[in-house]
């Protein structure tokens, strides 16, 4: 039988979140200034043309993509929790996958915004529906990225009628317009079996759905790298390289979201330490992978030494991109390793500051992808200024590029405080079941 | 451009050839008019002889000053613009030889290309680099253009069809259509694209010009730029800008169908296989499997040394500095 009020507790707890406090409002307004004042920078940007960048013709990818590398590759991490853990059976996660999907969500929709701040003529995007051509890995990576936004989305509603019927009932001093919004939004769902199993199956279908669309984006983002000859893109094993390496910057950033709800929304009985736990491993496994792909990457061409990876490498190991790369290496992804291998580590605090590490370090990964393989093409650099030999980002383009993660923030904060982060009805499910 | 504004300036020609009696000959193709005109009454005049193409698409040559200028159709003429440079022209296969053993950087070439091309001076069509293979092995002046690769990967990685391959074996951009996303500078292993990254340097003094694919003028801010192989020149049945400016003999420029290239300073005109043969030519990065239209004969029997003090540089690619 229905425990009424343990039920009733479940609904509260996971509702409480959802009304606008002062802490909501002051992060919110210093989010969206920031914001604006990344935009003016790519006003600037508009008015003078790519110019305000660091970039040159020999450097032309420089921040915006790897940027826009990062992007695609976080937002992986929807399909990896909510899909392929749940299609597994692996209930643990099941709280988790929310969180999961808006981040995938957040990140993918974004991601389409990040490659038009890099378009030297942002107007003409609608040139790429107009006259799009089949032959480029561009026209690929559109498709793919806008199914994977669509079927996210579909993704992350349709768990979310069950619990809409719940912030329609059970909410107090939600705006009427709110609430019609969660009325139209649950879709008159009762709960009878017949709702339970068409939205079991829709799940289950898009669930399967979505694992080929999203290992599709970040392997065909890959691609756009190494359908080049350019030396340190030219490689076979980009595309499970950069899956792989998505895994890594997903799961932190999942970590990082699942500690600042669990504390500033009072989750600490539905995120629990066990998910914390399970998160560390994962991150671990992930990153073991990734790991071993870096040594694909890095080693086989360093064994033959032919002659433009020889330099390429040495410019990695020993030049002047050294420090970067041996410190994205080694605290983002070897100490996490080691470190979560620790059950003292695998704790929300100390986790949080790994994730932290691991995503900055999946951001610069993508930087030290992108950058030092556009310094050196095959032919000498020469009758040039030296701003085109050396790629030095410049103010504005940082800016440009906090935009979109600015952006990340106000959604995944936005969407928190209007839609419950743990699945409630899941949650009633579970707790019966296990009772 | 579009079927609207082509429609006044209809009325505009038929209103001005009843006006003045003179005879128009126009060539209309898709939508698109050459228009000129040919005074009878001027039929005794001399002056230079310009070509022609009538209605029923006969080429004839007449006096320029029989001929009376009609109208300037802005955006018929761009169509019309885009639409023949992607046509190229027809029976030709366009390539270029570059004789190494002859070139003494003096540079023409590439002043000559900028200023053609409207280029600010760090934007090269074509670029003359100081290059050395290894240590141990000579350092040599080559000039580097748009290899015109049969398979190019530029062209491949296109997502909006700016940049394309014509029959005439020439690649363009249509500067019209490019979004700037620059996946074609990535792909070129050539390094043979430039950017607009600000306002073109002669932007102001260009606005009004009707964009010209085949010469790529008016540049434009945010779309990618490169060598043309002088497609406008090739049109009008001359060599290339670089190759017309270079004193010391480097280019031959010519046609593949017909087997002959003709040198740009000794106007002396050879069989293209045999350059090649003879000389033992070859193409730059072959290996890559992009079917270059540019070949080159190497530098041996150099009429010039290399000069000593650009031996650091033609070393500092591969990580030696000639000490």
């Amino acid at each position: 039988m229905l425990d009424q009020s343990k039920t009733n507790k479940i609904t509260s707890d996971l509702l409480s979140h959802i009304r606008l406090n002062y802490a909501f409002k002051l992060w919110m307004g210093f989010l969206i200034t920031s914001f604006l004042v990344c935009m003016y920078a790519y006003i600037t940007q508009l008015d003078k043309g790519l110019a305000v960048t660091g970039l040159g013709d020999y450097v032309s990818w420089g921040m915006y993509i790897s940027n826009f590398v990062f992007f695609v590759a976080t937002s992986l991490i929807g399909m990896l929790i909510s899909s392929v853990l749940g299609l597994s059976g692996a209930k643990w996660a099941a709280p988790l996958a929310r969180i999961a999907e808006i981040i995938a969500l957040a990140f993918a929709a974004v991601a389409g915004l990040v490659i038009v701040m890099d378009m030297g003529r942002p107007e003409r995007l609608i040139n790429v529906f107009l006259y799009g051509r089949i032959q480029s890995p561009i026209t690929w990576d559109v498709t793919v990225v806008t199914c994977y936004v669509l079927i996210s989305t579909l993704l992350l509603y349709i768990p979310l009628i069950p619990d809409m019927k719940y912030c329609y009932e059970k909410t107090d001093n939600t705006p009427k317009i709110l609430k019609n919004i969660y009325k139209a939004l649950s879709l008159n769902w009762i709960g009878s079996d017949e709702q339970k199993k068409i939205l079991n199956k829709s799940v289950l279908i898009l669930s399967i759905l979505i694992i080929p669309v999203a290992l599709g984006i970040h392997t065909v983002t890959s691609w756009l790298f190494a359908s080049t000859s350019r030396t340190g893109w030219d490689s076979s094993i980009f595309g499970p390289y950069f899956v792989s390496g998505a895994f890594v910057s997903g799961c932190a950033a999942v970590i990082i979201a699942m500690n600042v709800y669990r504390s500033s929304y009072n989750l600490k009985d539905y995120i629990t330490e066990m998910h914390f736990d399970k998160m560390a491993k994962l991150l671990v496994l992930v990153s073991l992978v990734y790991l071993y792909f870096n040594l694909n990457e890095y080693m086989v061409p360093g064994y033959k030494m032919k002659k433009f990876e020889a330099m390429h490498l040495h410019e990695l190991f020993a030049g002047s991109h050294a420090i970067l790369f041996w410190s994205v290496q080694v605290f983002g992804l070897i100490i996490p390793i080691i470190l979560l291998l620790f059950k003292k580590m695998r704790k929300p605090s100390p986790m949080l500051i790994i994730a932290l590490f691991v995503l900055l370090g999946a951001w610069f990964k993508r930087y030290i992808i992108v950058v030092p393989t556009m310094e050196h093409p095959f032919l000498p650099i020469q009758n040039v200024p030296f701003s085109f030999k050396v790629y030095t980002p410049t103010l504005t383009e940082s800016l440009i590029t906090l935009a979109p993660i600015i952006l990340v923030l106000i959604i995944v904060t936005g969407l928190s405080k209007l839609f419950p982060i743990i699945p409630i009805q899941e949650t009633i499910d579970h707790y019966e079941e296990t009772k | 451009m579009s079927e609207q504004e082509e429609k006044p300036k209809e009325k505009t020609r038929r209103d001005f050839l009843k006006q003045v009696g003179i005879v128009g000959i126009g060539s209309v193709l898709a939508g698109s008019a050459i228009i000129a005109g040919i005074n009878y009454d001027k039929r005794k005049t001399k002056g230079a002889r310009i070509k022609v193409l009538t209605a029923e698409n006969e080429l004839l040559e007449i006096d320029r000053n029989d001929a009376t200028k009609v109208g300037k159709f802005k955006a018929e003429n761009l169509s019309y613009m885009q639409k023949q440079a992607r046509e190229g022209i027809k029976g030709k296969r366009w390539v270029m030889v570059i004789d190494l053993s002859k070139c003494k950087n003096a540079r023409k070439c590439m002043s000559a290309c900028q200023d053609a091309h409207h280029l600010r001076p760090e934007q090269h069509h074509i670029n003359v680099l100081k290059m050395q293979e290894s240590t141990n092995t000579a350092p040599y002046y080559m000039a580097k253009p748009c290899q015109h690769c049969d398979n190019p990967p530029c062209v491949a990685v296109c997502p909006v069809d700016a940049t394309y391959k014509r029959p005439d074996g020439i690649v363009l951009i249509d500067n019209e259509v490019c979004i700037g996303c620059r996946f074609c500078i990535a792909a070129c292993p050539y390094s043979a694209r430039v950017f607009n990254w600000t306002d073109p340097i002669r932007a102001e003094e260009d606005k009004d010009l009707v964009y010209n694919p085949e010469l790529n003028v008016p540049q434009k801010k945010g779309t990618v730029s490169k060598c043309c192989f002088s497609a406008d020149r090739c049109r009008e049945g001359k060599l290339p800008y670089c190759v017309s400016a270079c004193p010391n003999g480097v280019y031959y420029f010519g046609d593949e169908n017909e087997d002959a290239v003709t040198n740009g300073t000794t106007k002396e005109t050879v069989r293209f296989r045999k350059l090649i043969e003879d000389n033992a030519g070859y193409r730059l990065m072959s290996e890559l499997g992009t079917d270059t239209r540019v070949y080159y004969l190497p530098p041996k029997n150099r009429t010039q040394p290399f000069k000593e003090e650009d031996k650091p540089e033609a070393g500092e690619h591969i990580g030696n500095n000639n000490a």
